[in-house]
């Protein structure tokens, strides 16, 4: 069996694109011209910092300071394209490689540490921002995405629901019942599948016969569309419409992002064991980044200030985290009673006190 | 206990080609923790493969293979991952036998890495085995060491019973020097791992260890004898060397890294009682986790029962 495949193929003709990897506007694109140039550059701001940040978790893991963390190298124009595209209302279903939404939603990054420290679970400081918690267990949140949704719809608010899931999680039975829903409930909520070709050690031709994943939205007889996932104005356009269905009252659709991901799946993982260096460079040659400064220098609306000023932006982030999670001290062992129910039974008590005896602190 | 289980499975599949080993990364990668490493450059394609991510159709995917005579060994990668397919286990896994009327027993060993301890991020350190135990129709067994781990699967693969497997990944890395095949007792049955007179401790998984420890520190600082027994066998219980042994102690202390509340420990504690009560010195205690979700991994230290505390629990068993 080939198994790298769809990771070698070139990018398919029914991909929606408006950038080609040398940054040239594609002929016949539909190019956002509603973006304003300050739009622009606060785009490839957050794909810079988002890139700079990533390399500082990954740095921090190396040197022991956070258990794992998943690298989302090579997927920022899908997520910063997806993301910038709502409103600071919509909401945000993440899966755990979403760090690039992160930086759009303006979500402290020491939060994101927190979870990969092991301090706290799902992360802190997201739901101020309208996302949800980091979500380990594969495809398991998009029906909470299409519940939220629902609910948004009953409500009469104005509210889109935007489930982050993988090309592994488009095998899981929730994934299904959660596009099944959405359809027959018609509700403001879309799906941006991430297909950045690999589900750990798994290729997409071994998670699915489709070629195109977008076209599994038919059988649920809603809107599917694949763009170009490392082209962040193809992704920006996709989520336009789809936020536009959406409000309108449309219903859902399915975006399939082609990216790739550049990285390891996790800290924890060495992918020399399943792919090849040839299929890596094939994708560094469609690095997000440097596509959309390409174009963006070209039109004159990127200056060596902008880069510049987002180097800056991406220093102080990872300074920022740094300080905030480098050698910081355990939480309090007691914290672990906190949240478990809206108040403690008799027996938590118990053994709350039992904890607090064991490390010799105070329970009241 | 890695290569153990690895052994496992390979001699198993070569002595019954009906052998089959599937699941999320087990073929190519060899599976996030290697335990299936270079099965399927021996085995093949066909005996050993990756599956799509999709837990729910792994084991509904072993019980029809099953009911074809096959001998299916899938893994779930992580005991968090276990509930997606919690209902195929519960609903048909374990009552496949039931509702053919005996005419289709379930040979499927689900393996599944489990417990805590590792520092690894949330749903990766479950102790899920009360859901199992709690379900009849399948065994649930746990073994805490690598010749256990090697004799229990073999015997587990080789059976006509659906099993649920969980291997505690903080022993993953325990040495042991082994000479395979190695065969273990029966792992249908618990087994004293210490002699001891004056407390039974009864563990399992990664917490014989713990219980191990702590025996050595009790004799060692306050000439306490702790008896280890080792369960192996979760559901369906075996409390014949349990019995045994608080006959002769008095006092019982039950240790699980599952919160407490109708984890392993209430039931053990409850037929200790009823078919003990009299040989008893003291209440049977439990030393557990608490009844919260798994901390973070930082807090994961502080949590999990140790050895403090279950000397804790010894002193006040010991309580005149
Ligand atoms: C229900 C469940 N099963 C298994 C896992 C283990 N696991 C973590 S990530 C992963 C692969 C996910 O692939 P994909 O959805 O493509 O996302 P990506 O990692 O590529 O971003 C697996 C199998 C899990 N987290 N949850
Ligand atoms: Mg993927």
């Amino acid at each position: 069996m080939a198994i790298t495949d769809r990771a070698e193929a070139p990018v398919a003709a029914s991909t929606l694109q408006v950038l080609a990897p040398d940054g040239a506007v594609v002929p016949g694109a539909r190019y956002p011209f509603e973006l304003s140039d300050a739009d622009h550059v606060g785009m490839l701001t957050a794909m810079t910092v988002t890139r700079r940040l990533d390399g500082e978790f990954v740095n921090l893991q190396r040197q022991g300071q956070l258990a794992l963390y998943p690298s989302c190298l090579g997927q920022e124009a899908a997520q910063v394209g997806i993301t910038s595209a709502t409103r600071d209302n919509d909401w945000l279903f993440p899966q755990y490689r979403e760090l690039g939404a992160f930086v759009v939603r303006g979500v402290d990054p020491a939060g994101i540490g927190h979870m990969w420290r092991g301090m706290a679970h799902g992360g802190t400081g997201l739901i101020e921002k309208c996302c949800a918690p980091i979500t380990i267990p594969i495809g398991t949140h998009a029906p909470h995405a299409v519940g939220y949704a629902l609910g948004a719809k009953f409500d009469g608010v104005d509210t889109v629901a935007v489930t982050f899931i993988g090309d592994g999680a488009t095998s899981e039975g929730d994934v299904h019942e959660a596009l099944n829903m959405a359809a027959v409930f018609q509700v403001p909520c879309i799906f941006v599948v991430q297909n950045n070709h690999w589900a750990i050690s798994v290729p997409l031709s071994a998670q699915t016969r489709v070629t195109d994943i977008a076209s599994k939205a038919a059988g649920y007889g809603m809107a599917g569309v694949r763009c170009d996932g490392n082209d962040v104005l193809a992704c920006r356009v996709v989520m336009r419409d789809a936020l536009l269905r959406a409000r309108e009252g449309r219903g859902p659709t399915l975006i399939e992002a082609v990216t790739y991901r550049m990285g390891a799946h996790t800290t924890a993982d060495d992918p020399t064991r399943y792919r090849s260096e040839g299929e890596l460079e094939l994708w560094r040659r469609r690095d997000p980044i440097d596509r959309y400064r390409s174009h963006l220098v070209a039109a004159g609306i990127w200056t060596a200030q902008h880069e510049e000023r987002a180097t800056e932006t991406g220093e102080r982030a990872a300074k920022r985290l740094r300080d905030e999670v480098f050698d910081a001290p355990m939480p309090d062992p007691l914290s672990v009673f906190d949240h478990v129910l809206s108040r403690r039974s008799g027996e938590l008590e118990r053994q709350r006190r039992q904890l607090a005896r064991e490390t010799g602190r105070d329970a009241t | 206990m890695v290569e153990a289980i690895n052994a496992g499975l390979a001699d198993a599949m070569a002595d019954d080609d009906h052998v089959l080993v599937f699941g999320e990364d087990v073929g190519r990668l060899g599976g996030v923790f290697r335990v299936t490493d270079g099965l399927q450059a021996r085995f093949g394609q066909r005996r050993c493969f990756d599956t799509p991510l999709a837990e729910a159709g792994i084991v509904g995917l072993a019980i029809g293979l099953s009911m074809r005579g096959y001998r299916p060994v899938p893994e779930l990668q992580f005991d968090g991952f276990s509930y997606p397919a919690l209902d195929q286990v519960i609903s048909h896994l374990a009552k496949y036998r039931n509702r053919s009327q005996g005419a289709m027993p379930m040979r499927v060993t689900v393996r599944i890495p489990s417990f805590g301890g590792i520092g690894s991020p949330e749903h990766h350190c479950e102790s899920p085995e009360t859901y199992f135990a709690h379900t009849a129709g399948v065994r649930v067994v746990s073994p805490s060491n690598p010749a256990d781990a090697y004799s229990m699967l073999r015997e587990s693969i080789a059976g006509d019973d659906p099993v649920i497997f969980l291997e505690p990944k903080r022993r993953y890395w325990s040495r042991q020097d082994l000479a395979l095949p190695v065969t273990t007792e029966p792992s249908d049955r618990a087994r004293v791992a210490r002699p001891g007179s004056d407390v039974t401790v009864v563990a399992y998984g990664a917490m014989v260890r713990v219980a191990l420890d702590a025996a050595e520190v009790a004799e060692r600082d306050g000439g306490v004898s702790l008896e280890v027994v080792d369960l192996r066998c979760l559901a369906p219980l075996d409390l014949d060397a349990v019995l045994d042994s608080v006959r002769r102690t008095g006092r019982c202390i039950v240790v699980h890294e599952a919160p407490r509340t109708l984890g392993l420990g209430a039931e053990i504690a409850a037929v200790v009682q009823e078919r003990a009560f009299h040989s008893l010195e003291a209440p049977v205690l439990r030393v557990t986790g608490f009844d919260t979700p798994y901390p973070p991994a930082t807090l994961e230290g502080v949590w999990l029962p140790g050895v403090d505390r279950l000397l804790d629990a010894v002193e006040q068993v010991l309580e005149p």
